[in-house]
């Protein structure tokens, strides 16, 4: 199996870390990752964004043209690149600050999940990258919620994991999110 | 087995520059490669080396020309701007027959350029760089593992046969982060570097590094050992990977991150029925010309792509079969101009023959 | 914010991409500033170097020329030399000016060239993400300098208005630094006094203005500024270090 996702918002939203972290949970699976950041010229508010493949053999060219999944976390990114993504593919938009219409991407799913606002519910506003990592799990299928908690390990330094429970948690909501969606 | 680590291909040269046993690092910092000066300002000191931020890049590659005459295992690594600087002390290197790996993470130029990747940097790497007709080895890493593998052997070879070496990547391969497994450093059997200055000895031969070469006929006798040098590392160092060449009518070739872009092209080529496989050289100096002639008796076509408006090319052209049709397809570097493997595929359509 | 100076007009009407907190826009206007009070806007040439400053064309009403890293000086030579009765300017960090450009500013500023160096200070690389600097300071944690800068390993920090003063070519050398309003008008008085002396033909005019770079210092922009204060001026004084008005 091979499994690509393109990740794209901007600077201060954590779309490196989200890659990171499922890159993380990825190899904790056993899998092939690859991951490639690209970062604006800007160094602050400027578009950040990152593709990360996950595979059982070779992971094979890290610049995909139309990604199977797409997670866009602001306006902007959603507006220059959700056309790209693949027919049949997913696109996960983050509905606090994106305007999505279904209709502009014909054969792609569009799975809306307010990511600032489930956040925020849960206390932190900078939680936006984990709901985002939930719901791509929930959405793709590729990765189980335990390996994306036990990425946080890795992923973050010693110093910041007494919020992995909270991490976890807004994980497991943008999940929940995607999944009750589903069952609608 | 040793654990594998989720490195930046960055990351992945400074650590195997380090199980190489490189001694001395000097650098000047550029974007896309200030990981490597900064992962070994870390870890060098604590690894009983030398870490120096050099004044300049042309400090930096002096200061390798130093060590590294002085007998140690040196390096530099910068980009585009810095390795131009770089050039002049490259030269003195290749002239006093000194090894020394240089680090090249390609961005976007001429002049200040920009910061994406690139491979318009191919002549000025293969062709030897600064003035006086040398070559220096050039690696092409086409993963971070090979950022790994390569940053190792481009040492020994350097070491092998007193030539620089180069590893020449781009800010994709230095910036993408893959799982890597740490390999030890692998066996090669080198020859003592008696040539290196240490103090003159009683007894012993007084050892000058140098490339000043005015005796009669010193110089040309001096090119002359060299060609045939730059001939035994073609015959013996040759390095390429092919993937499904075998009953190949197109051939795309590639190397670094345009090679890996162009083997999921070519997969889905193959997937779609079409007799498609890769070339991929390796070592770009020397150029695996052998390959290339062999395929080219057996194939109806290559096609190069390269993030430039063509460079590898000439040296395709000059490999295979006199007949042998080589199209090309190229993006100059820039933002937003990386290929993408879907444009790679559409490209193979238009021209399979 | 209360608005206390009005813009420019040498400066455009845009907004900067300097970070919250950076000085280089402070240090920008007073160089504005000095070209508004000798009216030269129109027969000035700017000679950016490469660092956080690099798109000075994008906020100065002036013609500029972009200079390889380090080489401003060298470039405003050639300028200057083949435009005499313009005024020209560098404008360049610690990394540009100090370290890969040493050999140019020491050289341009041996020949007296007639031009106006402004040299912004903040002990790193601002725009390649924050590396040891030249003017680095002692014990300062950097990007490569992960242990605090040794000064036994890397030296120690360049004071190159003192350095600079001590060359017969020089005419005018002086620190500044933009981090509050009395060292702003300080500061604002010496740029034009370096710039009058290029109007002048008086040869070679050097300010260094010491600055803060809240990203790459991993700080707040208040404390940033407050850093200044505290550590860089005691270490860099503030002053006039050369001055030919009374030769
Ligand atoms: C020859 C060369 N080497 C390195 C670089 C990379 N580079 C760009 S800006 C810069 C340093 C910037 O620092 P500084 O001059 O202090 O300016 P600041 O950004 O701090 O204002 C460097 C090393 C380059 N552009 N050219
Ligand atoms: S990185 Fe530093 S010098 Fe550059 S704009 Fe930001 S604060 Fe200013
Ligand atoms: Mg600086």
């Amino acid at each position: 199996m091979r499994h690509d996702v393109f990740i794209a918002g901007y600077g201060g939203q954590g779309v490196l870390l989200a890659g990171n972290l499922l890159s993380y949970a990825a190899i904790h699976e056993g899998r092939n990752v690859s991951f490639f950041p690209a970062y604006g010229v800007e160094k602050r508010g400027g578009a950040a964004m990152c593709t990360v493949i996950i595979a059982d053999g070779d992971t094979g060219s890290p610049v995909v043209g139309h990604p199977s999944v797409a997670i866009m976390l602001n306006q902007l990114s959603f507006d220059k690149y959700a056309a790209k993504v693949k027919p049949g593919g997913f696109c996960i938009v983050n509905s606090s600050l994106v305007e999505a219409d279904t209709a502009a991407l014909p054969g792609v799913t569009l799975v809306r999940v307010p990511m600032n606002q489930i956040a925020i519910e849960l206390g932190d506003a900078r939680m936006v990258n984990m709901v985002a990592c939930g719901a791509y799990a929930a959405v793709s299928g590729a990765l189980a919620l335990p390996s994306l908690q036990e990425a946080l390990q890795k992923a973050l330094p010693a110093r910041n994991h007494s919020f992995i429970p909270a991490n976890v948690k807004a994980m497991e909501a943008g999940a929940e999110q995607v999944r009750s969606a589903q069952g609608q | 087995m040793i654990g594998k680590q989720f490195v930046k291909g960055n990351e992945a040269v400074a650590m195997a520059a380090i199980k190489a046993g490189v001694r001395c690092y000097f650098g000047y910092p550029i974007t896309p490669q200030s990981d490597i000066p900064e992962y070994l300002s870390r870890e060098l000191p604590r690894n009983g080396g030398t870490f120096i931020q050099a004044e300049s890049e042309i400090g930096a590659i002096n200061m390798v020309l130093g060590a590294s005459a002085a007998g140690l295992r040196a390096m530099t690594s910068s980009s585009g701007p810095g390795i131009s600087l770089k050039q002049e002390g490259i030269s003195y290197m290749a002239g006093s027959e000194l090894p020394g790996v240089i680090v090249d993470i390609m961005r976007q130029g001429p002049g200040l350029g920009g910061i994406d990747a690139s491979q318009a940097d191919y002549y000025q790497a293969t062709r030897g760089g600064g003035h006086g007709g040398y070559r220096i080895i050039v690696l092409a890493p086409g993963s971070v593992q090979e950022m790994y593998d390569l940053t190792m052997l481009a040492f020994d070879l350097s070491d092998l046969y007193r030539i620089p070496a180069m590893v020449l990547a781009d800010s994709v391969l230095g910036q993408m982060k893959e799982s890597i497994t740490p390999n030890r450093r692998p066996v090669c059997a080198l020859p003592p570097k008696d040539w290196a200055v240490r103090g003159w000895a009683e007894g012993s031969p007084q050892n000058v590094v140098k490339s000043l070469k005015l005796g009669d006929g010193e110089m040309e006798k001096f090119h002359w050992e060299m060609h045939a040098r730059y001939q035994l590392l073609a015959d013996r160092e040759s390095r390429w990977e092919e993937y499904r060449t075998d009953d190949a009518r197109l051939i795309v070739t590639a190397f670094g991150s345009t090679a890996r872009i162009s083997r999921t092209a070519v997969e889905t080529a193959r997937a779609a029925g079409m007799k498609v496989g890769l070339l991929r050289p390796i070592t770009l100096v020397p150029f695996p010309k052998k390959i290339y002639a062999d395929l080219s008796r057996r194939c109806k076509l290559f096609l190069d792509i390269e993030l430039s408006t063509g460079q590898m090319i000439d040296d395709v052209r000059l490999s295979v079969e006199r007949d042998t049709e080589v199209a090309f397809y190229g993006r100059p570097p820039g933002a937003g101009s990386l290929p993408t493997p879907e444009e790679i595929f559409e490209q193979i359509g238009k021209v399979y023959p | 914010m209360k608005q206390v100076f009005g813009r420019s007009p040498s400066l455009k009407d845009v907004q900067t991409h300097f970070c919250p907190g950076c000085h280089h826009g402070a240090v920008h206007r007073l160089v504005a500033e000095a070209m508004d009070e000798f009216a030269i806007r129109d027969r000035t040439i700017g000679c950016a170097s490469v660092g956080c400053s690099v798109f000075l064309y994008g906020y100065f009403n002036i013609d500029v020329v972009e200079s390889p890293h380090g080489r401003a000086p060298a470039v405003a030579t050639g300028v200057k030399r083949a435009r005499p009765d313009n005024i020209v300017f560098t404008y360049q960090g610690d990394g540009d000016l100090a370290a890969i450009g040493m050999s140019e500013i020491i050289h341009a500023a041996n020949r007296g060239e007639d031009i106006t160096v402004i040299f912004v200070n903040n002990t790193t690389y601002g725009m390649t993400g924050g590396q040891m600097a030249p003017t680095t300071m002692p014990g300062q944690k950097t990007s490569t300098s992960p242990y605090g800068r040794d000064i036994n390993n890397d030296g120690a920090p360049f004071k190159m208005a003192e350095l600079l003063s001590n060359l017969d070519g020089v005419a005018f050398s002086a620190r500044v630094a933009v981090n509050n309003p009395r060292n702003v008008l300080a500061a604002k008085k010496l740029v034009k006094t370096a710039f009058r002396y290029q109007v002048e033909g008086r040869g070679f005019s050097f300010i260094e203005a010491l600055a803060a770079c809240p990203t790459n210092w991993g700080m707040q922009p208040l404390a940033a500024n407050e850093r200044v204060g505290s550590e860089m001026i005691p270490y860099f004084p503030l002053g006039v270090y050369k001055n030919t008005d009374n030769l």
